[in-house]
C-alpha cells in the first residue's frame, strides 16, 4: 500500500462513494451548528418534509450575534436588545427544539464560540469529519479531524443525508523547524505563513501544519494556527495527533470512555502522515526567524514583524498588488506613517475563535499584570469563548488582574471579531485585536482592524500603540 | 433550484482583487433567517455611502457614484467580471444569495476562494475560472463599449466575449449535471441511502464510540 498523509487518511476512511467525474460522497460525524448559517437550513428541512439523518451528530450553541455585555446576558435571549438578532438567536432554540438537537442555549454555561466549545467538551475528536457553517471550522484540524466551514445549503444536506458531496483536496505540508523565541506564539506562527504564502497560498490544498515549531505547542496553540488556514486560502487545516492531542482529549464529557478510550487511542495513533508521503507542495518556515506580528492593511496577508516598515503601494511591482496596497493605505488612513508604533489606537479586543482560549487569556494576563491601560484608549475588552473558559479564568483570578489594568472583563460570544453584536469600532477607529480578519468593515463600518497575538494586544494596550511585548515586559 | 443552460448579459467589470464575503455581504444582514431579499444590499459599503442597517429601505441613500454598479451604463447587468481570488473570507451563502437577488447569473474570474465557489452551484449562480489573459481581454472589451454582452453557455462550456472571441472552461460533470437541470442534491444524495447505511454499519464496527448518542 501506498504512503498516505494524515489528510488521505481521513478522506479514505469517510469515503461513501467515489464518483467518476472525481467528486465523492464523504460520511460527516459532527456538525457543529449556530444562529447565523442555520435558519435557512432548517427551513429547507421543513419545506421538503425531511428530519435529521442522525441528531447525535449534532450540536449546536448561538455564538455570532449574542450580546457580552452583564446587562443584556442577565435574562438570556430574551434580555437581547437589537430585534433582529433576539429573533436569530430564539429561531436556533426553536429549531434544536422542534429537531431533538443537543443545543448550549444563552443561559447553559457550555455556551460559546462554537470553535471553542466542540474541543472544550470533547465533541471534537481525533479521526472525524466536522463540518460548521463558519469558515474557521479548520479550528478542529488541530485533533487531526477532516474539518472545514460550509454553506448553508450544505448545512442543509449534512443534516438531511450525513454525507456531503466533496471533491479532494491537493496536500500541502507548512513545515515550521526550529524553536519559537521568547512571547512569539502561534498566532505569530500562522500570521508568518499567511504572509508567506499568501491569503490565496491555500486554496485548493488541504494544510499540514508539521515540524517541531508547531508540535511544541498546545492544544490551544493549535487550533489558533488551524483556525487561520482559512486565511490562507485553505478549508482544511491539519495536525497530526501526538500525545499532547490525546492528553487534551481525555475525560472530556463527549470523550470516549472506558473499552471505548482504548479502542479510540489505538487508532488515533495512526492519524499522522507516514513518512514516505508525498505533498503536492512543501513550505518551509524557521521559526527562529518569527518575529511578533501584526496586520497593517485590510487582508491577512498584510502582515508585518513589529520592527519592520509598513509596505509602500509605489515599492512593488505587481499592478494588482499596487493597487490593492494603495487602497489598503487610504482605507487603514496610514498615510505619514512608517511603522506601526506609528499607529495610535482606539480599541483593543481579545477574543473570538482564534484567540479565546484559557491560554490566550493567561498570557494576556501575564502582560497586563500590574501595568494599566494607556489613557488614550477609547476601550479595552477581553471576552472569553465560552462559559467554561470564563469559569476557569475567575477561578484563577484573571479577570482581576484584566478589570485592575482597566480591561472589561465579558460574556461569552464571537463580539467584536465580526460586530454581529453592539461591540464594534467607530468609523477611522484602529484596533488591536486577536481575531482572524482585518477586512474592511470587518469590525465595525470604516473600522480599522489590526490583526494580533493574545501577548501583543495586551501590550498595545499598556503602551496605546503597537510595541514589541519583548520590550513591554523588560521595564 | 433555478436550471442554468445558456445566458447572454451584461457584463459589470469590478476591478478589485481579493474582493471578501464581508464587502459582498456585510454582516449586520447576516441577521435576516431567509434566503431571500440580499440583493439590495449586495456590495452594501462599496455602493453606499452611509452605514446600511437591515430592514432599511435602500432608495435615497447616498451613493457612492463611482462604483461600477452605481454607474447607468452597467444598471440591470447580470454577469459579474472579477479579480482574483474573488469570494474570500467567511463561508457565507448570504454572498452568492445577494448576487443572485441582485440579479447576477454568473461570476467570472481568474480565481474564486473555495467555499464561495462551491456555494455558487447550490444556487444556479455558474463561477467560471477564465485565464488571467482571458479575464483581461473581458474587461478591456466591456468597458470599451457600453451594453458589451457576454454569452455563456454552460452545456458548451463556453464563454463568447461581445467580439466575438470564444473562451472555453472547466467545470465538474455533477455539478454541470446539477445545474443544467436545476436539480437539487440533497434529493440525489438520498437516492444513495444504501451506500451511506452500509457504511456506517461499517464504521459502528471500527469505531463505535463515533455513534454515541449525547445525552442533553
Amino acid at each position: 500500500m501506498s504512503a498516505k498523509t494524515l489528510y488521505d487518511k481521513l478522506w479514505d476512511s469517510h469515503l461513501v462513494q467515489q464518483r467518476d467525474d472525481g467528486s465523492a460522497l464523504i460520511y460527516i460525524d459532527l456538525q457543529l451548528l449556530h444562529e447565523v448559517t442555520s435558519p435557512q437550513a432548517f427551513e429547507g428541512l421543513r419545506m421538503a418534509g425531511r428530519k435529521p439523518w442522525r441528531i447525535s451528530s449534532s450540536l449546536a450553541t448561538p455564538d455570532h450575534n449574542v450580546p457580552t455585555t452583564k446587562k443584556e446576558r442577565i435574562s438570556g435571549v430574551e434580555g437581547i436588545e437589537d430585534p433582529v438578532s433576539k429573533i436569530q438567536v430564539t429561531t436556533l432554540d426553536d429549531n434544536c427544539n422542534e429537531f431533538g438537537i443537543t443545543e448550549f442555549n444563552m443561559k447553559d454555561i457550555r455556551q460559546g464560540i462554537v470553535h471553542v466549545v466542540g474541543p472544550e467538551q470533547g465533541a471534537t475528536l481525533p479521526g472525524m469529519t466536522v463540518v460548521c457553517g463558519d469558515s474557521h471550522t479548520s479550528t478542529h484540524g488541530a485533533f487531526g479531524a477532516l474539518a472545514h466551514g460550509i454553506g448553508t445549503s450544505e448545512v442543509e444536506h449534512v443534516l438531511a443525508t450525513q454525507c456531503l458531496v466533496q471533491k479532494k483536496s491537493r496536500n500541502m505540508l507548512v513545515r515550521v523547524d526550529g524553536e519559537l523565541s521568547p512571547w512569539v506564539s502561534a498566532k505569530d506562527v500562522v500570521l508568518a505563513i499567511i504572509g508567506a504564502i499568501g491569503t490565496a497560498g491555500g486554496t485548493g490544498y488541504a494544510i499540514e501544519f508539521g515540524g517541531t515549531g508547531i508540535q511544541s505547542l498546545s492544544m490551544e496553540g493549535r487550533m489558533t494556527v488551524c483556525n487561520m488556514a482559512i486565511e490562507a486560502g485553505a478549508r482544511v487545516g491539519l495536525i497530526a495527533v501526538d500525545d499532547t492531542t490525546i492528553e487534551y482529549v481525555k475525560g472530556r464529557p463527549y470523550a470516549p470512555k472506558g473499552e471505548h478510550w482504548d479502542m479510540a487511542v489505538e487508532a488515533w495513533k495512526d492519524l499522522v502522515s507516514d513518512k514516505d508521503a508525498q505533498f503536492d507542495e512543501v513550505v518551509v518556515i524557521k521559526a527562529e526567524d518569527i518575529k511578533p506580528q501584526v496586520t497593517w492593511g485590510t487582508s491577512p496577508e498584510m502582515v508585518i514583524a513589529i520592527d519592520e516598515a509598513i509596505p509602500r503601494a509605489e515599492d512593488q511591482t505587481d499592478p494588482v498588488k499596487k493597487e490593492g496596497y494603495a487602497r489598503a493605505w487610504k482605507y487603514m488612513g496610514l498615510e505619514g506613517k512608517t511603522t506601526l508604533a506609528d499607529v495610535t489606537l482606539d480599541r483593543v479586543f481579545i477574543g473570538s475563535c482564534t484567540n479565546s482560549r484559557i491560554e490566550d487569556l493567561r498570557i494576556a494576563a501575564d502582560v497586563v499584570k500590574g501595568r494599566k491601560v494607556a489613557s488614550s484608549l477609547k476601550q479595552a475588552i477581553v471576552v472569553p469563548g465560552s462559559g467554561l473558559v470564563k469559569a476557569q479564568a475567575e477561578k484563577e483570578g484573571l479577570h482581576h488582574i484584566f478589570e485592575e489594568a482597566g480591561l472589561e472583563w465579558r460574556e461569552p460570544g464571537c463580539s467584536m471579531c465580526l460586530a454581529m453584536n453592539a461591540d464594534k469600532l467607530g468609523a477611522g477607529e484602529h484596533c488591536a485585536s486577536t481575531s482572524n480578519r482585518n477586512f474592511e468593515g470587518r469590525q465595525g463600518f470604516g473600522g480599522r482592524t489590526h490583526l494580533v497575538s493574545p501577548a501583543m494586544a495586551a501590550a498595545a494596550a499598556i503602551a496605546g500603540h503597537f510595541i514589541d511585548v519583548n520590550e513591554l515586559v523588560k521595564h | 433550484m433555478r436550471p442554468f443552460t445558456k445566458h447572454t448579459g451584461l457584463a459589470a467589470p469590478l476591478d478589485l482583487a481579493n474582493v471578501d464575503t464581508d464587502m459582498i455581504i456585510p454582516k449586520q444582514f447576516l441577521k435576516s433567517i431567509k434566503r431571500t431579499g440580499f440583493g439590495k444590499n449586495l456590495f452594501d459599503e462599496l455602493r453606499y455611502q452611509d452605514e446600511g442597517q437591515p430592514d432599511q429601505p435602500c432608495e435615497g441613500r447616498p451613493l457612492r457614484e463611482e462604483f461600477v454598479l452605481n454607474q447607468p451604463r452597467y444598471a440591470g447587468s447580470s454577469v459579474l467580471l472579477a479579480r482574483q481570488n474573488f469570494g474570500c473570507g467567511s463561508s457565507r451563502e448570504h454572498a452568492p444569495w445577494a448576487l443572485d437577488d441582485y440579479g447576477f447569473r454568473s461570476v467570472i474570474a481568474p480565481s474564486f476562494a473555495d467555499i464561495f465557489y462551491n456555494n455558487c452551484f447550490k444556487n444556479g449562480l455558474l463561477p467560471i475560472v477564465l485565464e488571467s489573459e482571458e479575464v483581461d481581454q473581458l474587461f478591456a472589451e466591456v468597458s470599451a463599449k457600453k451594453g458589451a454582452q457576454i454569452v455563456i453557455d454552460l452545456e458548451a462550456q463556453t464563454v463568447t466575449s461581445p467580439s466575438g472571441t470564444e473562451f472555453s472552461f472547466l467545470v465538474d460533470n455533477f455539478r454541470k449535471h446539477c445545474l443544467l437541470n436545476g436539480l437539487d442534491d440533497i434529493g440525489l444524495t438520498l437516492q444513495q441511502e444504501d451506500s451511506i447505511r452500509r457504511y456506517e454499519e461499517k464504521r459502528m464496527n471500527e469505531a463505535p464510540w463515533l455513534f454515541l448518542s449525547r445525552e442533553h
